[in-house]
């Protein structure tokens, strides 16, 4: 099995990098690239992104054809993808981070900044919150609820439909941590930061 | 339910773990990736390494060092000590940091902070603030606490703030290497005039020191070296004890 990690330029990707290859040892290739002949004839595709909502869709659209290569990928051939952070930010329609700026529009709904309530709770939400798992989804497998993973962001994602909510998360209000709609795979969360219950997500993700 | 994080930090010169009393007076005492990988799977909720000469010695065996640990350790890996320029962050992360705190630089340059976190996002930029108790207020210091510079800590962190930091990393020069305890007063001052995350650094000597950290001095980590790293206490220990406090802890 070959897995792309979508190296566009933007943030740092090296965390994710050794995570997977951690869990991956010789069983499954981790390729790192934006070839988009590679990410065409991976198996799955892991998009991270780190940043602002704007400078990762600017990052993405600056590599010719990456889009649309994604897009095929997970819309058309209905291939396994996972984001993380501003990888499943992007997955929505519209983010607000710095301007407002058009997502992928692979599940509905806008990226907005958490309702910090005047000041009274800090933000970036940064380190180790419990995830509240509202649905099965099979990257949950062997996932115990309330298990603690680490955060940081300060915008959330807020789909339009409810269903595809896999987790969610308590700070400030209710915030969407997990979603799920067919092969697309997203966690607020950094799984590759979340020690070893995150590498067992990861190993789900794999082993899909 | 957020929970407040225990940070083990291990000061590195040339490669291997040290630890300064008041930054001078130091003892070699072993190797950092394993340190790390100690912490890390005793239940650290993130690594600090802190490469304390830095500022004035080759700095090539610490991107050797985050290299190796970012292989082991999969908790967030903050990384500072002689970080001058974007290039520098750019080097670390790439090695496998998640975070890069920046000192003397932000200082001198406050584009550095405002650039770095636009360029590679807030969440990976924490600005480290050496303070010094001067009369009723406190002053900022550079180069490992041997500059003065006249700034007052409280405007500079709210500065620092506005210029895209993430979190801060409050020390106080006052108490660093005594084992008395934080000082209080600077990190809630600092902590309730700013919205991002304070992390408490310098003096801790007990488990107490660490609850008092988080519940008076209001801080959303506590960051301490010594006491771990002698084995006085393990990160399991504290981690229960500040639970057996009422403060939540990912146990």
């Amino acid at each position: 099995m070959n897995v792309t990690i979508v190296d566009y330029k933007s943030g740092n990707i090296s965390s994710v990098i050794n995570s997977f290859k951690e869990v991956a040892q010789n069983k499954v290739k981790i390729e790192v690239t934006s070839d988009l002949n590679k990410i065409k004839l991976s198996d799955k595709v892991v998009l991270p992104g780190q940043g602002s909502f704007k400078s990762c869709t600017d990052a993405l659209s600056s590599i010719d054809g990456l889009v649309e290569t994604l897009n095929d990928f997970a819309i058309k051939d209905k291939k396994p993808l996972l984001g993380i952070c501003v990888g499943l930010q992007m997955f929505a329609d519209i983010g607000y981070e710095e301007t407002e700026t058009k997502g992928l529009g692979w599940i509905s709904g806008k990226v907005t900044k958490i309702d910090n309530q005047n000041g009274k709770y800090k933000l970036p939400h940064i380190g180790w919150n419990q995830i509240n798992i509202v649905k099965d989804s099979k990257i949950f497998k062997d996932i115990d609820n309330n298990s603690h993973m680490y955060f940081v962001h300060s915008y959330e994602f807020i789909p339009n439909d409810k269903n595809v909510i896999s987790a969610i998360t308590s700070y400030s209000s209710t915030h969407v941590c997990a979603v799920e709609k067919e092969n697309i795979f997203g966690t607020q969360f950094h799984p590759e930061k979340s020690d070893k219950i995150g590498l067992k997500i990861i190993e789900n993700f794999l082993n899909l | 339910m957020l929970k407040n994080r225990i940070i083990p930090c291990l000061d590195v010169k040339n490669g291997r773990v040290v630890k300064g009393i008041n930054f001078v007076d130091l003892k070699d005492a072993g190797d950092p990736v394993e340190q790390a990988k100690i912490y890390s799977d005793g239940g650290a909720d993130e690594i600090c390494f802190l490469d304390i000469t830095a500022s004035n010695e080759n700095r090539d065996t610490i991107y050797e060092v985050v290299e190796k640990t970012s292989k082991k350790c999969f908790v967030p890996l903050t990384v500072g000590g002689g970080v001058r320029s974007i290039d520098d962050i750019n080097k670390l992360l790439n090695c496998g940091a998640d975070k890069v705190s920046i000192n003397t630089a932000a200082v001198q340059n406050s584009k550095v902070v405002l650039e770095s976190s636009k360029k590679f996002g807030s969440q990976c930029i924490v600005v480290a603030i050496d303070a010094k108790k001067n009369g009723k207020n406190w002053e900022v210091f550079t180069h490992g606490g041997r500059n003065s510079t006249g700034i007052d800590a409280l405007e500079y962190a709210n500065k620092m703030e506005e210029c895209g930091a993430g979190e801060l990393l409050v020390t106080s020069m006052d108490r660093d290497g005594t084992q008395i305890g934080y000082d209080i007063e600077l990190m809630s001052k600092i902590s309730s005039k700013i919205n991002i995350p304070v992390i408490a650094s310098g003096g801790v000597g007990n488990l107490d020191h660490l609850v008092e950290g988080i519940k008076l001095g209001k801080a959303s980590a506590v960051l301490a070296a010594s006491i771990f790293h002698y084995g006085n206490h393990s990160i399991k220990e504290a981690k229960e004890y500040l639970d057996s406090k009422g403060i939540p802890v990912r146990i």
